[in-house]
């Protein structure tokens, strides 16, 4: 497989980053939605990962649990009464399990909350990243919440704690989005018909600009302000603006200036 | 050794700003680092390094004053062969092994990154039946006192009969094994 295919793989969230880094000694196994993988030689050496949409995280755990208990009728898992499942890193230990939601929060980042949340979501012993997880930047509004503490507790304890506070997110994202509604309902409009001007218009448009004007665009769709965008095709463009995959749909390599020209072509034939 | 902006407090939280060549070393309690930084200390993307599990690996063990000098350098995980030194280094363990060799600095550290030493959930479904009845076991003991401590008798006799049920499952698969 050659590293456009690679890279790209990341940007649909199907392998992680450190799998990439490793690619010699590496291996995943897809199953064919491309929801369920299995990377061999990440960090330990089986990470088992199973994606679902919305908030069906009890759905995902029973799957990867399933594929779990499957692999251990094979396998010998290092495993210790008191610790529990050994993990490369100590972070990890007991249940080995990261629960983890994407969430788009435009509305509690315009109104500057986010840090407030950000330190409150920590001290429950939860943590916030960016889109690709650890390490990775803030981009588009999307935010990735997930447990920070693995051993201790039960699977079901720890999702059912992470369910709890997403759905208290859930909450104030949409009590800040009525604010900003409430308050500069005319700048709210012109700035979500903005930034979909832009990205239908453009003819030179980078990653992260082309991110956050997607953001604007898919709180215009969500809030019924912008009516004629179909919310199927903002999560294909999230993906299809991705440097990787916009290569690979071209199908060969491009410079970063001319992919800026070609991402500003794919928003435009997409939004027409 | 002490907070340098209050000299009142212990220092614990470290930071080394690299600006322009330039190193500079700031030891702070929390209250002041907090004071400070804001909610910037302890976000590593707001930084320009994010804040890796090493960082704060290093945080924990100059927190519990470090580790002997025996320790480091000295003791080898006869599996892997990895010493202490470097996971320090790595953050990442070498084996399953490891954490029995290094199982007395290892403990102090997972306490602190997870706030408890024992595991509460999936077992292993073909390794672990012992586990497991071991450990419903205790849950129903513990249930069976406060049953009786709030003289729910009743209740209290439907869990005897169920631990002595997964007693004897226990025994067999034990004898089993």
């Amino acid at each position: 497989m050659d590293s456009l295919n690679r890279v790209s793989m990341v940007e649909k969230h199907l392998i992680s980053m450190n799998l990439l880094k490793n690619y010699d000694n590496a291996a995943v196994i897809l199953n064919k939605e491309e929801n369920v993988s299995i990377m061999i030689n990440e960090e330990d050496h089986i990470r088992l990962q199973v994606i679902y949409p919305g908030l069906k995280l009890k759905e995902a755990y029973e799957y990867a649990s399933r594929l779990d208990d499957l692999i251990e009728e094979r396998v010998n898992f290092a495993f210790d009464s008191k610790l529990g499942y050994l993990t490369s890193c100590p972070t990890n230990l007991g249940t080995g399990i990261r629960a983890s939601v994407m969430m788009h929060l435009p509305g509690l980042t315009l109104t500057k909350s986010i840090n407030d949340l950000i330190s409150t979501v920590n001290q429950v012993g939860m943590t916030i990243r960016g889109i690709y997880g650890e390490g990775s930047n803030i981009m588009g509004n999307i935010y990735q919440i997930s447990n920070q503490v693995s051993l201790g507790l039960s699977e079901e304890e720890i999702i059912n704690n992470l369910v709890a506070v997403i759905k208290k997110i859930i909450d104030q994202e949409k009590r800040a989005r009525e604010v900003i509604l409430q308050t500069q309902p005319k700048e709210l409009e012109d700035d979500m018909y903005r930034s979909l001007g832009i990205l239908k218009y453009a003819r030179l448009i980078s990653a992260s600009e082309c991110l956050n004007l997607l953001s604007r665009v898919r709180m215009g769709v969500e809030m019924g302000i912008i009516k004629d965008v179909d919310i199927k095709k903002l999560n294909e463009l999230l993906v299809n603006v991705q440097p990787a995959s916009l290569q690979l749909i071209e199908g060969r390599e491009i410079e970063a200036r001319e992919r800026d020209f070609i991402r500003a072509k794919i928003l435009r034939e997409s939004l027409k | 050794m002490l907070c340098q902006s209050c000299n009142e407090r212990e220092a614990n939280v470290h930071i080394t700003k690299i600006i322009n060549g330039v190193k500079t070393e700031m030891h702070l309690c929390d209250e002041c680092a907090k004071a400070m930084h804001g909610e910037k200390v302890g976000l590593g993307y707001e930084m320009g390094m994010p804040l890796s599990f090493q960082n704060i690996l290093d945080g924990f063990v100059e927190m519990m004053g470090g580790f002997p000098q025996s320790i480091i350098g000295e003791k080898t995980c006869p599996l892997c062969k990895m010493t202490f030194e470097d996971f320090r280094r790595n953050g990442r363990i070498g084996c399953d092994e490891c954490y029995k060799t290094f199982k007395d600095e290892m403990i102090p550290l997972i306490r602190r990154i997870h706030g408890n030493i024992q595991h509460n959930g999936k077992l292993p479904r073909r390794t672990g039946g012992i586990l497991k009845y071991k450990r419903d076991i205790d849950r129903l003991k513990d249930e069976l006192k406060n049953a009786v401590s709030k003289e729910e008798f009743e209740r209290a006799a439907k869990i005897r009969d169920e631990i002595k049920e997964l007693e004897m499952k226990l025994k067999e698969e034990e004898n089993r094994g």
